[in-house]
């Protein structure tokens, strides 16, 4: 069967710079595919192509092994294609409520006029939370209050309850301690495990192989190719990602902390 | 929700602490503070009469009105300094159309209107294409619409003032809604009962010391209860939320931030031109100083009221409140005997203690250090 989201070929230029110089990349439903790669690797155009807002140079995009092409990021929404940014597109002193269903307001109408349904949204919003494992205090907490991890995953939460079929997190771990790390990536288990394919942004190796299913290495705009779980080690990821021996060489001087 | 496990790393907050993260906590508790002042400092003056009452009300209405349209576009992250300066223009564009032009009145308010709304309308345009801060924008806008309004009558009727308003809104049915009175009967009745008392000289011996609620204090309220209305019960009060308080992040889920900015500026500019109706109606004339200031004190009024200036977080119950401490001060210090200049002093200290308030609400909310 066809994967449900699949990139071939995939170039994308910048006037004389070629940012993508050939990716494949391919993901399914319930897969968690993790996409490695150093600062420069090209990692923001990628998701910038996948979610439609550069149309890519050469190469085909399928959905189920269909051709598609996105002229603007709502379209690749409408296919299911969802992009939580690092940036989140929160609002912090705005309510959970308020942001979860911001630019999406669930609607009643009283008498004519629509209302702005909070008590659906509240309901919903708390719901969705708890899904993820977390207790809110109430939905009319504001969004600032909440710690990284917690906007991460209102943000995960969000895109999932509007129909995200693929769900592609740019480093959603990268600005994260120890504790909001594990939930994250916990919350990215739920989610594949409901039958959501997840992309996962991200240049840590150890948060990579803790929830990853396959790996692709990104590196100077071109994929290094693909490994399953347990035929890669961490090391040769490193590698990968440096491009070469470099990094083996400086991590033995660092006393293997990299 | 109390059935739900609570998270441990959550600290319980005290009902004390959870109030004051509301918009309004400061402006209500400023509004008791004013009243309790004033009932102590004013209460023989004659200020809690019904014509006191109906004095500081009429005068608060007025900041009412500016401060709903100020107050949401600064929800929408912008401001508007060309208010005053609207009024101004306004209230004359009226004078020239209806006495000048010898238009209807009707047509010269609705006319009016239309290039109110449409100059706001480019206010924000202007704004929202090249990304300046409409502080910028909306001050080139105040030196030039009150350059208009001063250069507009002296063309044509070599004068400042034009007057002879009344007679031409004689009858007229919109002249009505923005100058007439409502509720005679209820306050002749009230007097025929002696609890409000009547005139007992003059060509009004008889009637009423108060005749009715102007207008004006309709408009407030009117525009009070539909501003909070929108704001907190509608889908596009969500959207004014999200677009002040983060453009970016609303733009990045399909809210339509340019509209919802441009809207906004057109209703300040919607609320500006109410003011300055209103005013025409009941003074009779139309003055090329008409509005000075009042975009300050419009943004005054929705400080006091909880607003952040940065955008995002305000409420319109609070603004009006705000407003409405803005009045009573004002005309209390008037009953009260007390120098008039010093209001300006108490009005500083005021906002200097509101933004200070607000800023530290602002950090309990989003939890800065």
């Amino acid at each position: 069967m066809a994967p449900l989201f699949e990139m071939q070929n995939v170039e994308k230029h910048f006037g004389t710079v070629i940012a993508l110089g050939g990716v494949n990349f391919s993901v399914s439903e319930g897969e968690c595919h993790c996409l490695l790669g150093d600062n420069g690797a090209g990692k923001s155009t990628l998701i910038k192509t996948m979610s439609g807002v550069h149309p890519p140079t050469s190469g085909q995009l399928y959905m189920r092994g269909e051709p598609l092409t996105f002229r603007d990021p709502r379209e690749a929404m409408g296919h299911g294609i969802a992009t939580v940014y690092q940036d989140l597109a929160m609002i912090p002193l705005m309510s959970v409520s308020r942001n979860f269903f911001m630019g999406n307001e669930p609607v009643k109408n009283v008498l004519g006029i629509n209302l702005f349904d909070h008590d659906f949204a509240d309901r919903v919003t708390m719901e969705e939370m708890r899904k993820m494992g977390i207790n809110l205090r109430g939905p009319h907490q504001a969004v600032g209050t909440l710690s990284g991890g917690e906007r991460q995953t209102v943000a995960i939460a969000r895109a999932v309850y509007f129909g995200a079929k693929v769900l592609i997190l740019d480093e959603p771990t990268s600005a994260l301690g120890v504790r909001q790390t594990a939930n994250v990536l916990a919350t990215v288990d739920r989610v594949r495990q409901a039958g959501i394919a997840v992309v996962f942004i991200t240049h840590n190796v150890r948060h990579a192989l803790a929830v990853g299913d396959r790996f692709t290495v990104l590196n100077r705009g071109k994929t290094m190719g693909t490994a399953k779980k347990g035929e890669i080690t961490p090391e040769e990821l490193q590698d990968l990602m440096a491009g070469g021996q470099q990094l083996a060489e400086l991590e033995s001087s660092l006393g293997g902390t990299v | 929700m109390s059935e739900l496990a609570q998270d441990e790393r959550i600290k319980t907050t005290s009902p004390l602490r959870q109030a004051l993260v509301r918009p309004e906590l400061g402006s209500i508790a400023g509004t008791i503070v004013v009243f309790l002042f004033f009932g102590f400092l004013a209460y023989d003056s004659g200020m809690f009469s019904p014509r006191g009452v109906m004095n500081w009300s009429t005068v608060s209405a007025q900041f009412m009105i500016i401060a709903v349209g100020a107050c949401l576009l600064m929800i929408a992250g912008e401001f508007d300094l060309s208010v005053g300066s609207m009024i101004g223009f306004a209230g004359m564009m009226i004078a020239i159309f209806s006495v000048t032009l010898d238009w209807p009145v009707w047509t010269a308010i609705l006319v009016t209107f239309v290039m109110c709304t449409a100059l706001g309308a480019l206010n924000g345009y202007i704004v929202v294409k090249t990304g300046l801060p409409s502080f910028i924008v909306t001050l080139a806008f105040l030196f030039i619409l009150r350059g208009f309004t001063i250069f507009f009558p002296q063309l044509i009727e070599r004068k400042t003032i034009i007057g002879g308003v009344s007679d031409a809104a004689e009858g007229d049915w919109l002249a009505s809604v923005f100058g007439g009175k409502v509720g005679e009967p209820v306050f002749i009745w009230l007097a025929d009962l002696g609890l409000i008392d009547v005139f007992e000289r003059g060509n009004r011996a008889g009637q009423p010391v108060i005749d009715g609620i102007p207008a004006l204090i309709i408009w407030a309220i009117g525009l009070v209860i539909v501003g909070h209305f929108v704001l907190t019960r509608t889908r596009f009060g969500n959207w004014i939320f999200a677009s002040g308080g983060d453009a970016q992040a609303a733009r990045y889920v399909g809210v339509p931030v340019n509209r919802v900015k441009i809207l906004m500026f057109m209703f300040s500019a919607f609320c500006a031109c109410v003011f300055a109706t209103c005013q025409v109606m009941e003074f009779g004339s139309a003055g090329a100083d008409r509005g000075l200031l009042k975009e300050f004190e419009a943004i005054i009024a929705v400080v006091i009221g909880g607003a952040l200036l940065t955008g995002g977080y305000g409420s319109v119950i609070g603004a009006a409140l705000g407003a409405l401490i803005f009045g009573v001060v004002q005309q209390g210090l008037f009953f009260a005997g007390v120098e008039s200049s010093l209001f300006r002093v108490f009005l500083g200290v005021l906002l200097l203690a509101a933004v200070i308030l607000n800023t530290y609400i602002r950090r309990i909310i989003t939890g800065e250090k």
